[in-house]
């Protein structure tokens, strides 16, 4: 697999470390409540399709990414720069 | 007063010639990592001329020469490489001294991309990767910073820790490529 | 037998070769199955199960029979191809899978029991009792069948991986990929031409064809030729692409030095290629099927295609009288190069009624091969027609049942392939792999014409795909015959007729398969082990779902194929993992010290990738606690040396840098003064911890982190990720200076002292009190201290830019050495800090939370922080929960294990009474006694009552007080002292 880091160019995923759903950037205010939290913190959609994952450029230039990827043909799609998507 | 002898990273492991390819460790001068603030970039980027002659690099580029480079090191940041850094550049960027933190050896010689190729997942054939092109990436389980630089070779900076390792993968390759002959 | 006049084999250049320990000579050219064939060699091998004499069936990589083993001692290879293996001067091969020799082998009496050692024999009888079967049923039966054994020896030779980028792969150099490879080469694009093969042509070599009004493998000389002229086109000889990946991504494996006896220093046998290619053209052929009859198996007999290969290639026959059997016009082409080279033919069996006539040589219409006889080389083979059955003598027979285009690479990616009745096989599903386009024979195209056009045709899409111009050039002149073909999988009638040769299967075992319901095509598979050899079925799985469909009435596109999946062919370990052994197998990290600690002998630790000393001996110690405990006594009563370079250090600057450090760590560094150092917790957003450490303020906006050594990788990563996802307005930058500065902790009652003789001017106590960090100069060298304690002692840190990290280590022992103390290592540095209730990972191990280790007022009511809000659920406050305490053997002789539980000293050590475990534990010279830190329910609430520590690994049962955790100088008047 390999994965366009828009910083690097497009680089083989042995450089990349993987984190998980891109929820975690959307981070609850400190009083959102138990269930945000528990959203926030543990719940996660587990598609068969498209995916929004973060994942470190950790042997590269060290930038965090928004990734899309189709879990179901392991298509790469957008990849933008984490500090650049906030939602 | 006590006397403090300085001991370079790769002292007693180069320099090391495997048939036509030869790698050496090289004396870079400082290096400072640079890493502009909000909304800094361009006008580090025009003190950085004014003061060592030449811009902040592009991402995979170095700028510069001999005297003075500077590579882009990744994410919002450069090493300048050679000169003390000019006190000007602190009003728009973070420096931090990183002279003793890497271990710098430069590649050359026919067969040198053949040797990278061993170890590193880039194309970092002429064609693609000319002089002035600069990355980070992996060299087998490391991270790195590899440029080319003057004459077809290449800069690589590695962990200062890990240079024997460095020194041990790179000669490895080496001598694979030499065996082919 | 060797043919005179024919073959491309340099007859100039003899080579010798042992076989079986027999000598044998062949050519330059040959390979170890060419060259046998040439000495008269037929039995090559026994097989998997029966261990019946088996002859090379094949010329290609899917060779089934022909294994054997390669090189001797701790260069020795199993289940090498004798049709891969090229022979050169000193090969040394041996058969396998009999004993004790291929011409007598005693494990035959399985071939007799062969009507009770059907499919699924051994799946219901060897049931029961259920332990018998690892300890006695699977260990005879492994033994009994089997291919070459590995030496047990560690590998003697190198393997390598290394990477190669194009723009367009081009997999086969037959005509389609040859052509391919020229169209995109003249062109300018960047290619990678890579074959399996030791010498390019594929096809071409084999046949008699022209193209270009020149005999084939010329014409394919003179387009290598121009390919190796163009500094665009990259050749690979010998390289099998045997997996297609994601994002264009292909593995392959290249035969280095296999082929040769010589072995420079350094080179490797083979490498494994990873080749990214923009676009890939897949021209890797087809393979041949064979007819299923009675005694196909017999030494002698093999495909057609084969047999024109060893003829038209490497002039050689496989026998003096050769019968051809077959179902489409192949089996006449056969028999004409036969005849060329002068080799006797008895007779074309031809199952088509409607074959065309010929009058070179007996033609039988409408006719099978029904069995064969001639048990270790074949004799004659019965044939049946309408009017009855023949015996034909013959001592070969060429067989074929058509073609089967290798699709394997399109189904890498979960793609099937489609059926097309026309030519009775099999043709890759369009776009199945992204950016991969099939051409020629394995695109179901036979001829060398067609070959020729859809390999220029891909070739033309693909430039036109990377906006590269393309000419218009004319093919090359070649064959251009219809495939003309009769479906014929199996002869029906009793007796073995064999399907998969290397595992041994059967059309019958099949039908049983079918009978017994296993109708999907996955579990007929591994009910009758069909396909699951070393050679995945190559040439037989095609004939075997032909088999099931026809026992469970389907058609053969219902039925279905199995899945393709990588390697193509089988692909070394060694090659996978290549470059990974030894000092290969990850970085090692050396502080600046290591040298010194090497010298002074002693034992170094892992520490993530870094080395630490465990402990320096001195003359006169046997064992390591003693030199622990004398090093304790360092700390506490002169100084110690410590190198603590290992930990991460982290440089932050910004305006925001205070608020930034406010956000990841639970506690307040906004507040914290220039000069001043604090303890900080980083907690995860799930509350719980996640490391800690020190952080100096260097200035208002510049901060100095300090992180464990294990967890300086994940602290960063952190970091990156708070400012970058979740802050990215803060001002803040970060760097690591962990590989700068070599630091070294300086601690005991006589720290001062020592720092006073090196530093170019002395402390001033008032100026450096316990938590003061500032610069300072050694030797005219500006570095820094920070006074700071992981030993209870007073303690200090000493940082110098790392080239001068050696030397100072050398004059800090030196002067320790002078006041009464010396180095110390991370045995010492472990008890010193248990002593003191500090933790390290072993508390902070990734389930504890703030208030588990007695630090939940660490967590700022006034800010909010990462695991903050997750931090204060109320399951996670509870007074209940495991908390750290101290615990100590009530009698001084107790032993303490880490690991270990803890129980109520009245109840039973079960799961259900556990009330905690011990963390870390050591011997404290200070007590005298053994102490140790652990969690227990309910924590500091229980300090004073006795628990049970019971390990039942290690069968140790200890009652412990508990206590604090803090065993020593608990108001810590040492350390800021």
């Amino acid at each position: 697999m390999r994965i366009p880091c828009p910083l690097c160019g497009t680089r083989d995923r042995r450089e990349f470390w993987y984190r998980g759903a891109a929820v975690d950037l959307e981070r609850p205010a400190p009083d959102a409540g138990v269930e945000a939290w528990d959203d926030f913190v543990y719940l996660r959609e587990n598609p068969a399709g498209p995916t929004r994952e973060l994942w470190y450029h950790e042997g590269g230039c060290g930038a965090w990414l928004v990734v899309e990827r189709d879990t179901v043909t392991h298509e790469i799609g957008r990849v933008a720069l984490a500090s650049e998507e906030r939602s | 007063m006590v006397e403090l002898v300085a001991r370079t990273p790769c002292a007693g492991l180069l320099p090391l010639r495997v048939g036509a390819v030869l790698l050496d460790e090289v004396a870079p001068g400082a290096l400072t990592s640079v890493s502009p603030y909000k909304g800094q970039a361009e006008a580090l980027s025009k003190v950085l001329q004014a003061a060592h002659g030449m811009g902040f690099p592009a991402p995979s580029r170095a700028t510069g020469d001999r005297q003075a480079r500077a590579i882009w090191f990744g994410h919002g940041q450069a090493m300048l490489v050679g000169p003390a850094p000019d006190p000007a550049l602190a009003d728009h960027a973070a420096l931090t001294d990183q002279s003793d933190a890497w271990a710098a050896v430069r590649l050359h010689g026919p067969g040198a991309e053949d040797v990278l190729a061993r170890l590193v997942p880039v194309d970092l054939r002429a064609g693609s990767f000319p002089e002035g092109h600069s990355m980070r990436s992996l060299l087998f389980h490391m991270t790195a910073s590899i440029t080319r630089i003057e004459d077809g070779a290449f800069l690589i900076l590695a962990f200062r820790s890990m240079a024997a390792t460095l020194v041990h993968d790179l000669q490895t390759a080496m001598e694979a490529v030499a065996a082919r002959g | 037998m060797r043919l005179a006049g024919r073959g491309l084999i340099d007859r100039s250049k003899p080579v010798a070769f042992e076989f079986d320990g027999a000598r044998h000579s062949g050519f330059e050219g040959d390979t170890l199955a060419s060259a046998l064939l040439a000495n008269g060699v037929r039995v090559m091998g026994r097989s998997f199960k029966y261990h019946r004499p088996r002859g090379v069936l094949s010329a290609g990589s899917e060779e089934p029979n022909a294994l054997v083993t390669v090189g001797a001692g701790d260069a020795r290879e199993p289940n090498v191809r004798a049709t891969m293996q090229e022979i050169h001067e000193g090969l040394q091969a041996w058969s396998q899978n009999r004993w004790p020799s291929l011409g007598f082998d005693l494990m035959a009496v399985n071939d007799l029991a062969a009507p009770f050692l059907g499919a699924g024999f051994y799946y219901k009888t060897f049931m029961w009792p259920r332990s018998f079967w690892e300890k006695l049923y699977e260990p005879v039966i492994r033994r009994a069948a089997g291919l070459g054994a590995l030496s047990g020896q560690a590998g003697g030779e190198r393997y390598e991986r290394a990477h190669a980028f194009c723009d367009l792969l081009v997999i086969g150099a037959g005509p389609a990929g040859l052509m391919a490879a020229l169209v995109a080469g003249r062109a300018g694009a960047d290619v990678i031409l890579a074959d399996e093969q030791a010498r390019m042509g594929g096809r071409l070599l084999a046949e008699t064809y022209e193209v270009d009004g020149q005999a084939g493998h010329l014409w394919a000389d003179v387009v290598l030729a121009e390919l190796d002229a163009l500094p665009n086109v990259r050749r690979m000889g010998r390289t099998t692409v045997f997996g297609a990946y994601d994002g264009g991504t292909y593995g392959a494996l290249e035969r280095v030095l296999h082929h040769s006896g010589r072995r420079p220093r350094g080179a490797p046998v083979e490498t494994y290629w990873t080749i990214v290619a923009k676009r890939a053209v897949l021209a890797a052929g087809a393979i041949e099927r064979p007819v299923a009859f009675r005694n196909n198996d017999r030494p002698g007999i093999m495909t057609a295609g084969a047999v024109r290969a060893y003829v038209n290639r490497w002039g050689v026959s496989p026998g003096q009288s050769v019968a051809v059997f077959g179902n489409s016009d192949d089996a006449h082409r056969t028999a004409r190069d036969l005849l060329a080279a002068g080799v006797h033919v008895p007779a074309v069996i031809d199952s088509r009624e409607d074959a065309p006539e010929s009058r070179d040589f007996e033609l039988r219409r409408g006719a099978v091969v029904c069995d064969a006889s001639g048990r270790r080389g074949l004799e004659a083979v019965t044939i049946r027609t309408a009017q009855g059955e023949e015996r034909i003598a013959a001592d070969a027979l060429a067989v074929t049942g058509g073609w089967n285009p290798t699709v394997h690479l399109t189904c890498h990616m979960n793609a099937r392939p489609v059926w097309r009745d026309d030519i009775a096989c099999f043709v890759p599903q369009e776009g199945a792999v992204p950016g991969l386009r099939a051409a020629g024979a394995c695109n179901g195209a036979f001829s060398t014409a067609t070959c020729l056009r859809e390999g220029a045709a891909a070739a033309r899409a693909v430039l036109e795909e990377l906006g590269r111009t393309v000419r218009d050039e004319p093919l090359p002149e070649a064959e251009d015959d219809p495939y003309r073909i009769a479906p014929l999988w199996a002869v029906s009638g009793k007796g073995r007729a064999w399907l998969d040769f290397q595992n041994d299967v059967t059309v019958k075992d099949v039908k049983q398969a079918a009978q017994e319901n296993f109708r999907s095509v996955e579990h007929m598979k591994r009910y009758t082990t069909q396909g699951m050899a070393t050679d995945q079925g190559k040439n037989s799985n095609v004939a075997a779902l032909a088999v099931l469909a026809d026992a469970t009435g389907r058609g053969i596109p219902q039925t279905g194929t199995t899945t393709f999946r990588p390697p193509y062919s089988p692909v070394a370990i060694a090659a996978l993992g290549a470059g990974a052994e030894g000092k290969g197998f990850r970085p090692e990290r050396f502080a600046t010290s290591h040298a010194a600690s090497i010298e002074r002998g002693a034992p170094m630790i892992e520490a993530g990738l870094w080395y630490r000393p465990s402990y320096f001996p001195r003359d006169g110690e046997s064992d390591w606690r003693q030199s622990c405990d004398r090093e304790v006594g360092y700390v506490r009563e002169a100084v110690g040396v410590a190198d603590v370079s290992t930990l991460g250090k982290i440089d932050i600057q910004g305006k925001d840098a205070a608020a930034f450090l406010d956000f990841v760590y639970s506690n307040m560094f906004s507040t914290l003064k220039v000069g001043r150092v604090r303890y900080g917790l980083m907690l995860r957003e799930d509350g719980f911890v996640m490391d800690d450490g020190t952080t100096a303020r260097l200035g208002e906006k510049h901060y100095l982190m300090t992180t464990t050594t294990a967890a300086a990788g994940e602290v960063m990563k952190h970091l990156e990720f708070v400012h970058q996802g979740l802050q990215p307005d803060w001002d803040v930058r970060f760097v690591s200076v962990t590989e700068q500065w070599a630091q070294f902790a300086v601690a005991g009652p006589k720290a001062r002292e020592l720092l006073d003789g090196i530093l170019d001017a002395p402390l001033d106590a008032a100026d450096w009190p316990f938590m003061s960090c500032g610069a300072v100069s050694v030797g005219g060298i500006a570095g820094r201290l920070f006074r700071i304690s992981f030993s209870g002692e007073q303690g200090f840190e000493i940082a110098v830019p790392a080239r001068y990290g050696a030397a100072l280590f050398d004059i800090l022992t030196d002067r320790a050495e002078a006041l009464g103390g010396g180095p110390y290592g991370m045995e010492a540095l472990n008890v010193l800090r248990i002593e003191k209730g500090f933790i390290t990972h072993a508390e902070i191990h990734g389930r504890t939370t703030a208030f588990d280790i007695g630090m939940g007022r660490m967590v700022s009511a006034k800010k909010d922080c990462i695991g903050k809000t997750m931090s204060e659920r109320p399951g996670l406050l509870e007074a209940d929960r495991e908390r750290l305490v101290g615990l100590k053997p009530i009698n001084a002789d107790g032993r303490m294990l880490a690991g270990a539980h803890l129980f109520r000293e009245e109840d039973p050590p079960v799961r259900e009474n556990g009330q905690g475990y011990v963390t870390s534990v050591c011997h404290s010279p200070m007590l005298g006694q053994m102490i140790g830190l652990g969690f227990l329910k309910g924590g500091s609430d229980r300090h004073g009552e006795i628990v049970k520590m019971w390990d039942g690994l290690r069968g140790v049962t200890t009652l412990c007080e508990v206590t604090g955790p803090v065993f020593f100088d608990p108001d810590g008047g040492r350390m800021r002292g």
